[in-house]
């Protein structure tokens, strides 16, 4: 089996995780911008960060074969301050052009307040500017679906983006069908504990069909599952579903999407 | 798939699911003082699974949600509760 994952923050896993990923058919992992566990103190705070996503964990991850890619922001966990986002939406651009780098992201909102929404605002026009794609996260749990409906309408109001070039993450059954319905890809994120599991997935995937649909396990240092795509392609395969469409979900859906990036490649099998 | 197929596959994980609900709702029975709005917006999600209603997840997650529309002034935190407190929330 073969498969990319999507969504992953590598940087607060262990190399242990990189080898099972590849070990089962890990054919690149992307990693978007996301919350330390805590706010930066400032922008420099920033900066390490971008260079640790565009410069030691490609290496890293290379070390096992694994290519990977990064999507640069500030989460909206730390948009509340929004002095800082001007400063970190003004730094980004020196990193655009790194060799790993797919666009900006995981932008979004988190407890779907005014500031929030101005540095979504922010980020939007900074991907309109430079052309960058972007991958969005919305919030968590009762804030999700209002979350969801105030990001299309942020995006969709500014006419430079095309809806295609965008995916809007952790979809659930309450909002998978505004995601769809706007044009934009959407990412289901397969968690232990919330978000969704590998059987409600499925579920979505044979209720709306798998065009413009990934799957992601969106591990990071909290209780996640870095191998929850492979075991969601072996739950598909239990319910009757053939390798080829098993593999349009878990491997060519997120090519499709990601190669819209021309920095994207995978090297030959 | 059949529905055979499909209790074959998930009925003893939706069984162990469904006994582990009753017995959260009979801990916080038992347990002292009072209770806040989570346990009403569960009460309501449970009210979601009765009867042949379609879209039981979805009307669940709705359950649970905020539906306002307006942005809020200011977050009050970084983290989510599972369920909307209401407006004086």
């Amino acid at each position: 089996m073969r498969y990319i994952e999507p969504h992953g923050h590598m940087v607060s896993r262990v190399t242990d995780d990189y080898i099972d990923m590849v070990t089962a058919g890990c054919a690149c992992v992307c990693e978007p911008a996301f919350w330390a566990g805590y706010d930066r103190s400032s922008v420099n705070g920033f900066y390490d960060y971008f260079c640790q996503l565009t410069d030691y964990e490609p290496k890293r991850a290379a070390k096992f074969g694994l290519p990977h890619f990064c999507w640069l922001c500030i989460n909206p966990k730390e948009s509340e301050d929004v002095k800082l986002a001007e400063e970190v939406v003004a730094l980004i651009p020196k990193f655009l052009d790194r060799p790993n780098v797919l666009g900006i992201g995981e932008i979004g909102l988190n407890k779907n307040s005014r500031n929030e929404m101005k540095v979504l605002e922010m980020h939007v026009d900074l991907a309109a500017r430079h052309n960058q794609m972007i991958l969005v996260h919305t919030p968590h749990l009762e804030d999700k679906l209002k979350g969801t409906r105030l990001i299309i309408e942020v995006i969709k109001r500014d006419k430079r983006i095309q809806p295609e070039r965008v995916i809007i993450d952790h979809v659930e059954e309450h909002t998978i069908k505004l995601v769809l319905d706007a044009g934009f890809w959407a990412g289901m994120t397969l968690y232990p504990e919330s978000k969704c599991s590998p059987a409600r997935a499925i579920d979505m995937l044979e209720n709306y069909g798998s065009e413009r649909l990934w799957l992601n396990s969106a591990c990071d240092w909290g209780v996640s599952i870095p191998l929850n795509v492979p075991y969601t392609a072996l739950e598909m395969k239990r319910r009757g579903w053939n390798a080829e469409d098993i593999d349009k979900v878990v491997y060519q859906n997120p090519l499709k999407f990601l190669s819209q990036c021309k920095k994207f490649k995978l090297p030959k099998a | 798939m059949t529905r055979q197929q499909v209790l074959d596959l998930y009925f003893m994980d939706a069984r162990f699911k469904l006994i582990e609900l009753a017995a959260f709702l009979d801990r916080v029975d038992r347990a002292e003082g009072q209770a806040d709005f989570r346990l009403d917006a569960f009460r309501q999600a449970v009210g979601e699974l009765d009867g042949n209603k379609p879209e039981r997840a979805k009307q669940v997650l709705l359950a649970f949600s905020d539906p306002t529309a307006e942005p809020i002034e200011k977050a009050p935190g970084k983290g989510a509760v599972g369920a909307w407190p209401g407006k004086g929330g």
